[in-house]
């Protein structure tokens, strides 16, 4: 039995209190779309090839499977995180071919050729990358969960402007954009850190991007 | 997530034809607010047409001297285009006010014209929502409503429009072309693109069923100084509780497209007409506004971001 | 070790490896994605199935059924945990909201059902296909229309002279209400947990700050022997009080463990988290003020209304009015509304960090009707003592130098002091200050340290790095204590098989457990001596080697035979019931704001504090930047926002519920006084993990005010409340 919610929004609290008997269905069904429900015998797969970190991968998985899921749970490499899993966090960001994207936000059978590099492809911790280093040296994480996803994303956000990326905080958008410390805070905002490390971030990321220039 | 099938699309003509073939298709191109919806089942596709082979991925002059965007054109690669850093800045300046640097390798030109909206009660499927549930009521009317719309809702939906690029978009009088199943294609102004909610918020652009945006037209540019200021709760990842796009003229004169307040970019003659009166352009844009007590403040938001930009037009002190 | 008189020189004072500046250990994991974090323990245990929590669609009432047979017979399904399968499980003493069990509904996404299924995918899916009827019943949601019927806390009213008198008396008052919002953790982290039965045997792999109450709590929610019980949380992708306590992922990952017979791994998606877990509760504030002419305080009232379910506490906002400042009248009291919300519990400075944000607004306001600066009307009212009980005095109070040097290094001086009059072209600036309070807490804390042959001391003890530097902290006392390099020593934490620790929570983590490390090195010293055949009240530890008089080994050769290990414990007697504990900050703020749009933007953040010996400025320094800026959120946006009809926090993900980004939060500066406390501990350190973010919303407020004129009383302070106010624009 499906909750009428009109007479729910109607009724408010009052009638709803008279109606003890209200019930709810947890599972929406959708506005459009008409979805195939047709039970298979199983879930549908699809083949992708990829390169993760240089080394080449053949798979056939769920086709729901992200390419956070992929990495986490079937490569086994979880130095990328899972944060919200809904592009809201940034924990997850990877480079894909050299930009960083959401990796929560994108279907693993979607990267058929693609070369992915994750926080284990930049460094180890015998052998650091220099942004790692620089994050060490500045303290510039507390906890830990958000910073494999900040060093990619920063790794590849000073590309961006190397590559003359716009941002929101240029004066003039015509003009190259420059690796100041407001460019940089302005394009690393889609990276979450709850613990507030920000201000030592920009700091690894100024000295990371003064050796770097 | 529910299962689907996949397949790559080889042309735009064949991706149409196969969403009207396959029930419960849909286009996939960044993915990014198709994946989070799947996610908690507000979309429900049993097949993705993922359409990113497609070519549609360059920015090509056009006879008239406009630019034509290929609807696979990322929002990075478009905000980073020289000529549209320069003759349609009002467009780089709104993509770059949106999401972060990572949804923006992702977001496509078309996808982002289809981005839906942000409401709550909408992304929660235990709360009644006539846009994802037609006739189920509308949980923001009565509940937390002060993101959404103040202009252009109905009883049934308050939902806003929640970009930046198409209120750019807007205010350059944009065109999105599209093809059908059938092969025919078609011009779509984007003023017409969205719809207002009336009783059908679930119908939410003017795009029929298995149809594929394959460009974005951007007539010739206008000159003028280019302005895009949005208005939000922190300074970057957030959507806007009201954004103004702006083109304004050496005399003034200009025109204006507000995001944030309707089911769809926001542009009203008489608010052109009226610049460069703040006032009465404010006034013209929010006519007829049906604000709730959460979001009513979005009415002097308007006024007071859109002066602002006048005075900047004016030269008098930057945004940033 | 009993701690019962204030600590004398000891080893500590060196200061050769503590409060030297010392980057984290564990950073090179950290920074590599190879630090492990529950859900990624892949190794621990084999064949790990996912689960899929669902949660309940209504706020409250009860579930009359649940049809699990079309997600029974989804793809991958191993099986199906279903609340109505299982008696509410008895909840440990800190908890409040049933967490699995039981037919009845207490609050929204309430755990009621998770699928075992062999993928995540498959898992999520059929979550989707549970279908759950509900009689929903009546409940209260709106803090502000339940207030007035709110029950006295018992015991909460504490008075002092007569304040009623003393107010009515006063030449200046200042009577107004503030509110703060609920709030969320919004750790980056999700609760998540790997469950693994072994016959009887019980282990979570999980993330929890606190690990003995998580094994004691769980073993009593499984009704199951303590024993029996194993906790594993090496890694805490942070908490700041939502992972205090036991919650539902890892009793319902046990549960399921067991029904399907196989591991089970389980990370709670975000949507849930904001609804299912914990908050901060939204507080009605009242605070009263009488003072002289002079600017002393006269009459003092704090009162304090919050709500929360039955059987849970309250938001303990009016705590530091209590220690903070003079004033022979006073008042406090709270207030508790039953709301049929989700659990209000700890967050990041309970108590504190709600109750500041009122206060220190109230101060500014005070200050300004007295015609006083305010710092120095702050400074006037300063404490040594107990103002409820003057006999006893603060261990430490620098509340005076962390305003003066702040104000010194801000230039506070240079402010404007009357409100909206400076303008930069668009910008309107403000310049605003706040004190900052929080109390240091002892905890008892054990540890084991073992020294091996190759001159290796490895410490071992159930404390819990949640970002804080604890491996740090523990590596650098154990260094000291022993003579050696921080290269030498290792640190394993967070197993409930090593020793009780004090875990981390409200600031106590980092003074109590080094004071435990302090405490097992003592007595590995004495073993060493022994071993070494060295009288031990001669031997000294340094540069690796042990020396007495002529003679000198390395540490090593003590252990060359068999490893030394010793095993203490800190504990506590009465010095903080003689003497008041806590910590001091100044805070002070630049910000910005769009006098067309009413944008605020943070320029400039400065904390100075008083938290005794600091024994890592670096990560200590990282403590106090991250709750600045999470009291820059709590300032200017987080509000989880409840809609009162349907009983459940309507923002919850982390699009809705805004925290500062990278672009609001400017450079932050944080200076610590030199100064150590020897009453709080052999460390001399107090906690400083929660004093940066006790002050600085309000000082954020008090700059907003300077900047434009327009008092807010409300938070968040987002623009649509003073919008009105701003000069204007046509």
């Amino acid at each position: 039995m499906t909750i009428d919610h009109r007479t729910l929004l109607a009724s408010r609290r009052g009638v709803l209190a008279g109606s003890a008997a209200g019930v709810a269905v947890h599972s929406a069904s959708p506005a459009f779309a008409a979805s195939s429900s047709q039970k298979a015998d199983a879930d549908p797969t699809a083949k992708v090839s990829l390169k993760v970190n240089g080394t080449d991968h053949a798979l056939d998985v769920d086709t729901r499977t992200t390419l956070l899921d992929l990495l986490r749970e079937h490569l086994k490499l979880a130095g990328t995180k899972k944060g919200c899993d809904h592009g809201q966090c940034g924990a997850c960001t990877v480079m894909v071919n050299g930009e960083r994207i959401n990796s929560c936000l994108s279907f693993a059978v979607m990267h058929e050729g693609d070369e992915v590099t994750t926080i284990e492809g930049l460094g180890t911790p015998d052998d650091l990358h220099p942004l790692q280093d620089a994050f060490i040296e500045h303290d510039g994480y507390q906890c830990g969960y958000c910073t494999p996803g900040q060093i990619c994303s920063a790794v590849a956000m000073l590309q961006e402007i190397r590559s003359g990326i716009p941002s929101h905080v240029q004066d003039d958008i015509t003009e190259d954009p420059s690796v100041t410390e407001l460019e940089m805070r302005e394009r690393m905002s889609g990276n979450i850190c709850r613990c507030g490390a920000y201000s030592n971030i920009a700091e690894a990321l100024a000295e990371f991007a003064g050796e770097t220039a | 997530m529910r299962p689907f099938t996949y397949e790559r699309a080889g042309s735009p003509a064949e991706a149409a034809a196969a969403a009207i073939r396959m029930q419960g298709a849909r286009f996939i191109a960044g993915g990014t607010n198709l994946i989070d919806l799947m996610k908690i089942e507000v979309e429900t596709p049993a097949h993705l047409i993922d359409v990113n082979g497609l070519g549609l991925d360059s920015i090509e002059g056009t006879q008239d001297g406009g630019l034509r965007i290929g609807a696979l054109v990322s929002n990075a690669d478009l905000s980073a285009d020289k000529r549209v850093r320069r003759d349609y800045g009002v467009l780089t300046r709104a993509i770059v006010a949106g999401a972060s640097g990572q949804l923006r390798n992702k977001a496509t030109t078309g996808g982002n014209l289809l981005q839906r909206t942000r409401c709550p009660y909408f992304y929660d499927t235990n709360q009644p929502c006539n846009k994802r549930k037609p006739g189920s009521g509308c949980g923001a009317i009565g509940g937390f409503s002060r993101q959404l719309g103040i202009v252009g809702v109905s009883d049934k939906c308050i939902a806003t429009y929640p970009g930046d690029m198409a209120v750019a978009l807007r205010v350059l009088d944009a065109k999105v072309e599209t093809v059908k199943p059938d092969g025919t294609t078609r011009t779509i102004p984007i003023g017409e693109f969205h719809r207002l909610w009336g009783d059908t918020p679930h119908i939410e652009t003017a795009l029929e069923t298995g149809e594929l945006i394959t460009a974005v037209i951007l007539p010739p540019p206008l000159g003028g100084r280019h302005f895009y200021h949005k208005v939000r709760d922190r300074r970057s990842y957030a959507f806007a509780l009201v954004s103004i796009a702006a083109v304004i003229q050496q005399d003034g004169s200009g025109r204006v497209a507000v995001g944030g307040i309707a089911p769809k970019p926001w542009r009203v003659p008489a608010a052109d007409a009226a610049l460069p009166d703040a006032a009465a352009a404010a006034r013209a844009l929010t006519a007829g506004a049906t604000p709730t007590e959460d979001n009513r403040f979005k009415i002097a938001l308007v006024e007071r971001t859109l002066a602002g930009v006048l005075a900047e037009a004016r030269g008098e002190g930057a945004t940033s | 070790m009993k701690f019962d008189t204030p600590a004398g020189t000891n080893p500590i004072d060196q200061g050769k490896v503590v409060g030297r500046p010392t980057p984290r250990i564990d950073g090179k994991f950290k920074t590599t994605g190879t630090a492990p974090y529950a859900y990624e323990r892949h190794d621990v245990a084999p064949n790990q199935a996912y689960g899929y929590i669902l949660g309940a669609s209504i706020a409250k009432g009860t579930i009359t059924s649940i049809d699990t047979a079309e997600a029974e017979a989804a793809n991958g399904v191993i099986g199906i945990v279903s609340t109505l399968d299982h008696k509410p499980v008895p909840l440990g003493p800190m908890n409040t909201a049933n967490l699995f069990g039981g037919g009845e509904v207490q609050h929204y996404h309430q755990a009621i059902a998770m699928v075992v299924a062999e993928s995540f995918e498959q898992a999520r899916a059929a979550a989707h296909l549970i279908r759950v009827d509900y009689a929903r019943g009546e409940g209260s949601f709106d803090l502000k229309r339940a207030a007035p019927s709110a029950e006295p806390v018992e015991d909460s009213e504490k008075r002092q002279g007569d304040f009623e008198a003393a107010f009515g008396n006063a030449p200046v008052t200042l009577d107004a209400t503030y509110t703060t919002p609920d709030e969320s953790h919004a750790m980056m982290e999700p609760f998540a947990t790997i469950a693994a039965w072994e016959g009887d045997k019980l282990t979570v792999w999980t993330s929890n700050q606190m690990i003995q109450w998580n094994k004691r709590d769980l073993a009593k929610a499984l009704d199951m022997p303590i024993e029996k019980v194993r906790v594993d949380s090496p890694y805490i992708g942070g908490g700041f009080g939502a992972k205090l306590f036991l919650r539902a992922d890892a009793v319902v990952a046990a549960l399921g463990a067991k029904q399907v017979g196989r591991p089970v791994k389980l990370s709670m998606q975000r949507p849930l988290t904001f609804n299912n877990s914990t908050h901060r509760a939204a507080t009605i504030q009242r605070i009263r003020f009488g003072a002289g002419e002079d600017g002393k305080l006269t009459a003092i009232a704090h009162e304090s209304t919050s709500g929360n379910l039955p059987g849970g506490g309250p938001e303990s906002a009016i705590n530091q009015t209590e220690l903070l400042y003079a004033g022979e009248n006073r008042l406090t009291a709270m207030r508790l509304a039953i709301l049929n919300l989700p659990e209000g519990n700890a967050m990041r400075a309970p108590g504190e960090a709600s109750g500041l944000m009122a206060l220190e607004i109230a101060m500014d306001e005070m200050a300004e009707k007295l015609g006083m600066d305010p710092v120095a009307f702050r400074k006037a009212n300063d404490t040594q003592v107990d103002p409820m009980n003057p006999e006893r005095p603060f261990s430490k109070r620098k509340m005076i130098e962390c305003l003066d040097r702040g104000a010194r290094e801000f230039g506070w001086e240079r402010r404007n002091p009357q409100p909206g009059r400076n303008r930069e072209g668009r910008w309107l600036v403000g310049h605003g200050m706040a004190v900052g309070f929080r109390n240091n807490l002892l905890m008892k804390s054990g540890a084991r340290v073992r020294l091996s042959g190759d001159g290796i001391v490895t410490v071992e003890t159930d404390m819990t790095d949640i970002g804080t530097g604890t491996y740090t902290i523990l590596a650098q006392t154990a260094a000291e204590m022993m003579g050696l390099p921080i290269e030498r020593i290792r640190v394993e934490l967070g197993d409930s098989d090593y020793p009780i620790s004090a875990g981390s929570g409200g600031q106590w983590g980092a003074n109590n457990s080094t004071s435990g490390v302090y405490a097992a090195c003592v007595k590995l010293r004495e073993q060493v001596a022994q071993s070494l055949g060295f009288n031990s009240d001669e031997v000294e530890f340094a540069d690796g080697q042990v020396r007495a008089g002529e003679r000198s080994f390395p540490l090593g050769h003590a252990a060359a035979e068999n490893d030394l290990t010793a095993e203490d414990s800190i504990e506590y007697g009465n010095l903080d019931k003689q003497f008041q504990q806590s910590t001091f900050a100044g805070h002070f703020v630049e910000l910005a704001v769009d006098a067309y749009t009413g944008e605020a933007h943070l320029r400039r953040m400065l904390a100075v504090c008083e938290a005794g010996r600091i024994l890592n400025p670096i990560s200590a320094r990282s403590q106090v930047i991250g709750a600045m800026t999470m009291g820059a959120g709590a300032a200017l946006m987080e509000h989880l926002v409840v809609d009162k009809r349907f009983g459940f926090f309507v923002n919850h993900d982390l699009a809705g519920y805004e925290v500062p980004v990278h672009a609001d939060i400017p450079h932050q500066e944080v200076i610590f006084l030199e100064e150590t406390d020897p009453v709080s501990s052999p460390m001399k350190a107090k906690g400083v993990g929660e004093l940066g973010l006790c002050g600085v919303s309000a000082a954020i407020a008090n700059a907003l005010y300077n900047a434009t004129g327009a008092r807010v009383r409300d938070y968040p302070i987002t623009l649509d409340k003073y919008l009105d106010r701003l000069p204007a624009v046509a």
